[in-house]
């Protein structure tokens, strides 16, 4: 066990520094980072102060070696833009992105369960036909359609939600949030359902054939024969099976919904990281762009790797084939 | 040579399969027409569009912003309304259709190229080369490919040839696994040993034999990933970061709607949304037949 974490933890640690690597070059070497860096209307002589003072005049190795160490100090550089560490830039607004990333969850647990359920009781009937023809629609189309349509309907159309900004947030606990208040509440609906309709259709189907799957086993048979009524065996003995692959697959898609954030961020002005991402690449505010991407990969491979080490601790056949 | 054609499965029979496949269900034939329907009109799209959209000399400001069915000042109506430019929507739809299609297929084909070439190498020379390709496959699966592509052109900036780039990478990988494990099946059989024994050269054996046995799961992958990458260009253009406005796809068309959607002004965005939603959602509905009727046991997506 400790050789696998071990073997994994130095497997994250390659992967971020080559990313840093990556984005260095990227960022630093490809592009001229001095048009990037030095705001246009400069005089030739801040210029080739900037290039001296950033240390752009030294060779590339010691020019990325000086990164990594600042990288590791937790300083990504300053925004041009905010004038701040592009670090606490990113701190600041990751508790709105967290917050819309759990609520779609929940939303995603609570919505795709039952459905998926109900539609894998009685597969091939209407019910689970038209549950399933709506999933693809939630595969297929792109989140920022499906969010589009969701402002046309309920704030254009019907107005009855509005469309942008979190709205009025309250505090609770010491957790600021706009889950504590009506309109913090009502500013979150619509992008918590759009960001979470993917996971609905996964979800749906996770759970479908998980309950056609299994109540087509034995125990679910003798438990019939015990007498023990229908939604006793789905609610308490179907559900406890199935529910091992779905908190796994949970688990790994909360990452995606961080990406899909960007998105959803962009669509509802939500003021989140994601939409601090794409603000920045507009105003090529490349510090926070840089910031954004190594946070956001240290969490990847920080999840990445705690699901992996929980798969291990439910199924060591998963460590043994690591291992080798 | 014709006692190896003995030994091989056929796989000219899997197209043929594949197609009957799709007429037979209603619905997966009405998908694969729309499909067909709109890549006619892609290709054939400068002779339909009553207008062409770039041609600034063409647009009159003050057709601006019309509603679908409104009349221009001489007398043309523009049945979809037009754009704060005073563009034809039909005729920017068709374009953007034109764009779309391109690129979506374009990457599809270049991450199949690379894809299929990587996942044969790994299933056939196994061992180190196996592991390594592998690695990395997985590397870039535990990534969603819509963060890789959007940190890419955050880095890299917009342009077509980045674009494209950015989705080749984020989808060679799917490619690679589909036709490592179909093709580490084969690898074991008869006919393979036999070109071996042949002498055949490498390449040969690889492009030559293992390959047509590795089609049906490279055609249902390769139709899903050209939808999804559809879906992703015009998730990055929307974003602003993908395609320049000077080559606009159905993604930045509903970008540039999307400004005026709040103001009631539906057409502009909700028209190019819908044929891009007809679009991706036809193809998948033809990729989901197809993964029914060659049933490869593929994971979701």
């Amino acid at each position: 066990m400790t050789v696998f974490i071990i073997r994994r933890l130095m497997q994250a640690l390659l992967v971020l520094f080559v990313t840093s690597l990556i984005v260095f070059l990227g960022v630093y070497a490809i592009g001229n980072p001095i048009d990037i860096l030095v705001p246009d209307d400069a005089t030739e002589m801040e210029r080739q102060q900037a290039i001296h003072s950033l240390g752009l005049d030294r060779p590339l190795p010691v020019q990325y070696g000086t990164f990594l160490l600042h990288a590791l100090h937790g300083d990504l550089g300053t925004s041009f833009v905010f004038n701040q560490p592009s670090i606490s830039l990113i701190l600041d607004r990751l508790p709105a992105t967290l917050e819309l990333a759990f609520v779609a969850l929940f939303l995603a647990i609570v919505i795709g369960m039952p459905l998926g359920i109900i539609a894998g009781l009685k597969p091939g009937s209407r019910f689970d036909e038209g549950v399933m023809t709506t999933s693809i629609l939630g595969f297929s189309l792109p989140n920022f359609w499906q969010g589009m349509m969701l402002i046309m309907i309920f704030s254009v159309w019907l107005g009855w939600l509005p469309s942008t900004g979190r709205g009025q947030m309250g505090s609770f606990l010491g957790i600021h949030s706009s889950l504590f208040t009506l309109d913090g509440l009502a500013h979150l609906i619509l992008p918590a359902i759009n960001l979470s309709l993917f996971k609905i259709s996964l979800i749906i189907r996770l759970t479908r054939t998980g309950v056609r799957e299994t109540m087509l086993l034995d125990f679910v048979k003798f438990a019939r024969a015990r007498g023990v009524p229908e939604t006793r065996i789905v609610v308490v003995h179907v559900l406890k099976n199935i529910l091992i692959p779905i908190v796994t697959v949970v688990g790994m898609e909360f990452g995606s919904i961080i990406a899909f954030a960007v998105v959803t961020e962009t669509i509802f002005a939500w003021p989140g990281v994601g939409k601090l991402l794409i603000d920045a690449v507009m105003r090529l505010d490349r510090p926070v762009v840089v910031a954004y991407i190594l946070v956001v990969v240290a969490m990847f491979i920080t999840i990445n790797f705690v699901v992996d080490l929980i798969y291990s601790l439910l199924d060591p056949r998963i460590r043994l084939g690591g291992a080798k | 040579m014709s006692f190896l054609a003995r030994l091989k499965p056929d796989p000219e029979g899997v197209l043929v399969q594949a197609a009957s496949g799709i007429l037979r269900s209603p619905r997966a034939a009405i998908a694969a027409f729309v499909c067909l329907a709109l890549v006619l009109i892609a290709l054939i799209g400068p002779f339909l569009a009553p207008q062409n959209p770039y041609d600034l000399a063409s647009l009159d400001i003050m057709d601006a912003r019309l509603a679908p069915g409104g009349e221009s000042f001489d007398g043309h109506v523009y049945w979809l309304g037009t754009d704060g430019q005073g563009r034809d929507m039909l005729s920017a739809m068709i374009y953007g259709l034109r764009t779309s299609l391109g690129v979506g297929l374009l990457a599809g084909v270049v991450a199949m190229g690379v894809g299929t070439t990587l996942g044969l190498i790994a299933a056939y020379f196994g061992g180190r080369t196996d592991a390594l390709i592998m690695r990395v496959v997985d590397l870039m699966l535990g990534f969603p490919t819509i963060l890789v592509a959007l940190m890419m052109l955050a880095v890299l900036g917009q342009g077509i040839g980045k674009v494209i780039l950015a989705l080749v990478i984020v989808q060679w990988a799917f490619f690679a696994r589909a036709v490592r494990s179909a093709a580490l099946v084969e690898r074991g059989k008869e006919y393979v040993e036999a070109a071996i024994c042949l002498g055949l050269s490498k390449p040969r054996i690889l492009f030559g034999q293992l390959l047509p046995n590795c089609l049906p799961p490279l055609i249902v992958i390769a139709t899903l990933q050209v939808a999804s990458a559809i879906a992703a260009e015009a998730t990055l253009s929307f974003l602003g970061i993908g395609l320049p406005i000077t080559q606009p796809s159905l993604g930045l068309l509903i970008a540039n709607g999307y400004q005026v959607l709040l103001a009631g002004l539906y057409w502009i965005s909700v028209f190019p949304g819908v044929l891009l939603a007809l679009l991706i959602f036809s193809i998948n509905i033809v990729g989901d037949r197809l993964r029914e009727v060659l049933n490869p046991r593929l994971e979701q997506r």
